[in-house]
């Protein structure tokens, strides 16, 4: 018989670095994808009614607010700065805990100004929570249960109102 | 010397085979979950900067509204008429009833716009809306 002899040779690829390979791919994956987190100024509106029918509030219990095209800031008949904004904010609510705050801008303001105010207001009523928490719990906002953040809330609620831009001829 | 015991010698390695496995399921998991859903913005637009921003703990309630430089506006894919917001809008609350609207506003624009997709939002009962904001440091 012509049986060839074969000459048997080990033929393995040698594996012992596929696991490094694997992980410089998890590596690369993970330090690629960037998880971005979303910032910014969480606001709930009120719901539409179709025929808006007045509601009354008292003179007193009210702070207007109007922003301009220019970034000129009213509050109550008062040109502010806007950083001032908040400090004023903040007395006027301690004054008077029935406060709202009526923030009104002509069609023509930039966003980036109404932004800027509306920053204003919220840490006004951040540092006033903030206080009310250390006074109550004695402990800073970011660590408060949740049962604690719901009376915060109750205690201090956000009355922004956004009223509609006026037109300016 | 005489008194050397006799020791047993057992087999010390940790099987490394299956390694290359498991990591490949690592990397498997990692490149399906960090797959994030995006949209082709079409708008070109800067973010306003504030300093009492909050990060938004659930991506998952978000729905993304463009408003670019020129004021057009964008919902998902496709850029809209203000009129029109208020019927995606709508469609998306109902999917999902705690919808947040996470506004992406050019810090140039007038509010005159950013109003009327306002009103469009409470029309369509899409109340939670978020103005999406850098962190000012």
């Amino acid at each position: 018989m012509f049986l060839k002899r074969r000459i048997s040779r080990e033929a393995v690829i040698p594996s012992s670095s596929l696991a490094d390979i694997a992980f410089l791919l998890l590596i690369f994956f993970l330090v690629t994808t960037t998880i971005d987190v979303d910032t910014g100024i969480s606001l709930v509106m009120p719901p539409w009614i179709e025929d808006v029918e007045q509601v009354k509030v008292k003179s007193e219990n009210i702070a207007n607010i109007l922003v301009d095209e220019n970034g000129d800031c009213l509050l109550d008949d008062e040109v502010v700065s806007i950083p001032m904004l908040k400090d004023i904010i903040i007395k006027k609510i301690k004054a008077n805990d029935k406060l709202i705050i009526s923030l009104k801008t002509v069609r023509d303001t930039p966003y980036r100004i109404y932004i800027d105010v509306l920053d204003e207001l919220k840490q006004a009523y951040n540092e006033l929570r903030e206080e009310y928490s250390f006074s109550k719990f004695g402990k800073p906002l970011d660590q408060v249960t949740e049962a604690e953040m719901k009376e915060i809330r109750k205690a201090i609620p956000q009355r922004i109102s956004l009223a509609e831009p006026e037109k300016v001829d | 010397m005489k008194f050397q015991k006799k020791r047993a010698n057992p087999q010390q390695e940790i099987p490394t085979a299956s390694m290359p496995d498991i990591i490949f399921m690592l990397l498997i998991f990692f490149m399906v979950t960090t797959v994030l859903r995006e949209y082709d913005v079409l708008v070109k637009y800067e973010l306003p900067e504030a300093i009492s921003v909050e990060k938004i703990e659930n991506k998952r309630l978000l729905s993304y509204i463009w408003i670019g430089n020129d004021e057009r506006i964008q919902i998902d894919d496709s850029i809209l008429p203000v009129d029109e917001v208020m019927n995606v809008a709508y469609y998306k609350r109902l999917g999902n009833p705690n919808v947040i609207m996470s506004l992406h506003i050019d810090k140039g624009s007038r509010m005159g716009v950013v109003h009327d997709v306002q009103q469009q939002l409470r029309r369509a009962d899409a109340l939670r809306i978020n103005y999406s904001a850098l962190r000012k440091l």
